[in-house]
């Protein structure tokens, strides 16, 4: 082996050994957020594991190309909603679904039908009370997929209207309406505690 | 018996007096334009409009109350429980994903 090659080889080692460890910090600083994002638009963990699996190879393929025009994290994020909605898509969970029976009342005269509500809990006694709290993440998580998901991306990751629209292929007042629905079954659907009767 | 029927007369009214009188709107034409006054989106004679609605209506003030309070819960219970991620991430997941990367 002549000294040239010898040389050719060993930096062609060094620069796979550097990209490895690249690619292992880049899996080691993201996972962690990258599994939460991915579990609450999914809502359960082993398809969540999935998704990120999916999310870093997209990543790694894409890292070439990735021009530096929004944050790393911002990218990544992005890249894992994506393989997250893949998922949904893949089990065709994202599909039109009833949430009829958590909307709000009307009577025949157009007037809403709302018990009257003596009080509201505070959010500060929901976030002291550990089992409060995971009342309201399980409640989130029985809002249908296709509900959910518009819920997540709104309120949650606060992804504009636009945006939400386009990652899942509908229209912004589709996104609208849905969030809309949402938020007033996730009120139906948590009204025991908001009334202070849970605790 | 009578006092449900009181309650249906009064409903009767009440839907009357909306549906008719000038700057009212029905709870449900209220229910439509929620998320656009919550978005800060309706012209100022809308806002006026819906903001006279809730003056009027206790189930539509107490309604938007506790649709607001569920939004602010559900931010702040995922932001909390974001917070407290245990950062033990799975080995074998990061194991595999790397396996995958090199194929
Ligand atoms: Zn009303």
């Amino acid at each position: 082996m002549s000294d040239d090659s010898a040389k050719t080889q060993s930096a062609a080692l060094d620069k796979s050994v550097e990209e490895h460890l690249d690619s292992e910090q880049l899996v080691r600083e993201n996972i962690g957020w990258m599994l939460a994002l991915a579990q609450r638009i999914l809502g359960e963990r082993g398809l969540a594991e999935d998704a990120v699996q999916d999310a870093f190879i997209a990543a790694f393929r894409g890292l070439a190309d990735f021009e530096g025009r929004s944050s790393l994290k911002t990218w990544l994020h992005r890249i894992t909603v994506n393989a997250s909605l893949m998922k949904l898509r893949q089990l065709k969970r994202l599909g039109e679904q009833s949430i009829d029976e958590h909307l709000p009342e009307f009577d025949n005269y157009g007037c809403r039908i709302e018990q009257p509500w003596s009080q509201l809990v505070d959010i500060e006694t929901v976030l002291q009370n550990d089992r409060l709290r995971k009342i309201v993440l399980d409640k989130i998580n029985t809002l249908p997929d296709s509900y959910r998901v518009v819920l997540q991306l709104r309120d949650i990751e606060e992804y504009p209207t636009s945006e939400v629209a386009e990652l899942l292929g509908i229209t912004q007042n589709n996104v609208k309406v849905r969030l809309h629905r949402a938020r007033s079954a996730l009120k139906k659907l948590l009204e025991p505690l908001l009334r202070g009767e849970m605790h | 018996m009578a006092h449900r029927h009181k309650k249906g007369f009064r409903r009767w009214l009440k839907g009357l007096m909306l549906k008719h009188m000038h700057r009212m709107i029905t709870c449900e034409e209220f229910e439509s334009f929620v998320l656009s006054y919550l978005d800060g989106e309706l012209p100022a004679r809308q806002r006026s409009i819906f903001e006279l609605h809730m003056r009027v209506c206790r189930e539509c003030r107490e309604y938007l109350a506790a649709y607001r309070r569920s939004i602010e819960l559900g931010q702040s219970v995922i932001t909390a429980a974001d917070e407290s991620i245990p950062d033990d991430v799975p080995e074998d997941l990061i194991i595999a994903i790397l396996d995958a990367q090199k194929h």
